[in-house]
C-alpha cells in the first residue's frame, strides 16, 4: 500500500485514507460572467494530464479531512511531496535535477 | 383531574425518550481478545479557530489538544484531535459538553453527536492485531502510543480510534455501521487468537 505524507497530521499514513482531488493550481476566474466560452472551457474541462511529474489536489477525507497538494509522478506513481494547500507550487523539488 | 392528565402526558413523554443504544451490551469473548459495546456517553462534534482555544478549554474542563494523533482526557471527558481545527469530546461521566460550550461566546461551532455514534471496547493482548486486521494505520506503540487517537478506516466504515491503554482501544463509529464494524472486530477477534 502507498504511503501518503499528510501535512497536516504531519506523518504518512496508508492511501486508503485518501481521496483524489484533481488538478491543482487551478486559478478561479476573477470576472467568471465575462469569460469566453473558450476561456471557461479551458479553465473547467482542459487537463494538463502529464506523463510524469504532475501536482494534485489530494484530500485526506478518513483522517484529518483536509485538502492539501500534492505532487506526484504519474509513470511510477510515486509521491515526491506533499505540502498543504494554499501554498505556492513548490520551486525545486526534492530530489530533482537542477 | 387536569394535574392527573399532565402527570400521563409526562410519562408518556419520559416513555417516549427512552434511550435505545444500538447493539446495547453485546459483546464478544476470544482467547486474547474482548470486544464489547461501551454504555452511552455525550458527544459532541468541536470546529474552532485557533483564537478560541483557551477559552473552550477552560469551559469544557479539558485542554483541546493541538498536536495531530493526540488525546487529552480529565474527569472522564476526552478531547480528541481529530483535524486542525476540529475535536471530538467524548463525556463519560454524564455532564453535558455541549452545555458548557453554549456558555462561551469565543467563536466555535459544537454539534451535538451523542446518538449518532456508539462506542466499541477493544481489549486484550490481541487487540492490536484485531482493529489492525481492518485498520490500515500503523498501531504499534512507537507510531500510536496510549492516548493517541485518530479518524480513520476500519474495512469499509469511518471510524475514530483511540488507544485508552497499551492493550485496549476506543472504537468509535456511526451507529448505522455498527453492526458491521462490529461484526468486522469479533471475526477479527476470533481470527487474533489463532
Amino acid at each position: 500500500m502507498l504511503l501518503i505524507r499528510c501535512p497536516y497530521c504531519e506523518e504518512e499514513r496508508p492511501e486508503l485514507e485518501f481521496r483524489n482531488a484533481g488538478e491543482a493550481h487551478i486559478a478561479r476566474p476573477t470576472n467568471i460572467a465575462a469569460e469566453s466560452d473558450d476561456d471557461f472551457e479551458k479553465f473547467f474541462f482542459i487537463r494538463a494530464n502529464p506523463k510524469g511529474v504532475i501536482y494534485e489536489r489530494w484530500r485526506h477525507i478518513h483522517g484529518c479531512a483536509r485538502f492539501f497538494n500534492a505532487v506526484r509522478d504519474t509513470v511510477t506513481d510515486k509521491f515526491i511531496m506533499t505540502y498543504k494547500a494554499g501554498e505556492p507550487k513548490p520551486a525545486k523539488l526534492p530530489g530533482a535535477a537542477k | 383531574m387536569a394535574k392527573a392528565a399532565a402527570k400521563t402526558k409526562a410519562a408518556a413523554a419520559s416513555a417516549s425518550v427512552e434511550r435505545r443504544p444500538a447493539l446495547a451490551g453485546r459483546t464478544l469473548s476470544a482467547p486474547g481478545v474482548k470486544v464489547e459495546m461501551l454504555p452511552p456517553a455525550e458527544r459532541i462534534s468541536l470546529r474552532a479557530p485557533q483564537a478560541s482555544l483557551a477559552a473552550l478549554s477552560k469551559a469544557l474542563g479539558v485542554t483541546l489538544p493541538v498536536k495531530p494523533k493526540s488525546s487529552a482526557t480529565k474527569d472522564g471527558r476526552t478531547a480528541l484531535w481529530l483535524g486542525p481545527d476540529e475535536w471530538m469530546i467524548i463525556d463519560e461521566a454524564g455532564n453535558d459538553p455541549l452545555a458548557d460550550c453554549a456558555k462561551i461566546s469565543a467563536l466555535h461551532s459544537a454539534v451535538g453527536i451523542s446518538h449518532r455514534n456508539v462506542g466499541i471496547s477493544v481489549a486484550g493482548p490481541a487487540a492490536a492485531v484485531t482493529v489492525n486486521s481492518g485498520c490500515p494505520q500503523d498501531l504499534s506503540l512507537d507510531a500510536f502510543p496510549v492516548g493517541a487517537a485518530s479518524r480513520t478506516i476500519l474495512g469499509k466504515s469511518e471510524i475514530v480510534l483511540l488507544r485508552t491503554a497499551a492493550d485496549a482501544f476506543r472504537v468509535e463509529c456511526w451507529r448505522s455501521f455498527s453492526d458491521y464494524v462490529f461484526t468486522l472486530l469479533s471475526e477479527a477477534a476470533s481470527d487474533a487468537a489463532n
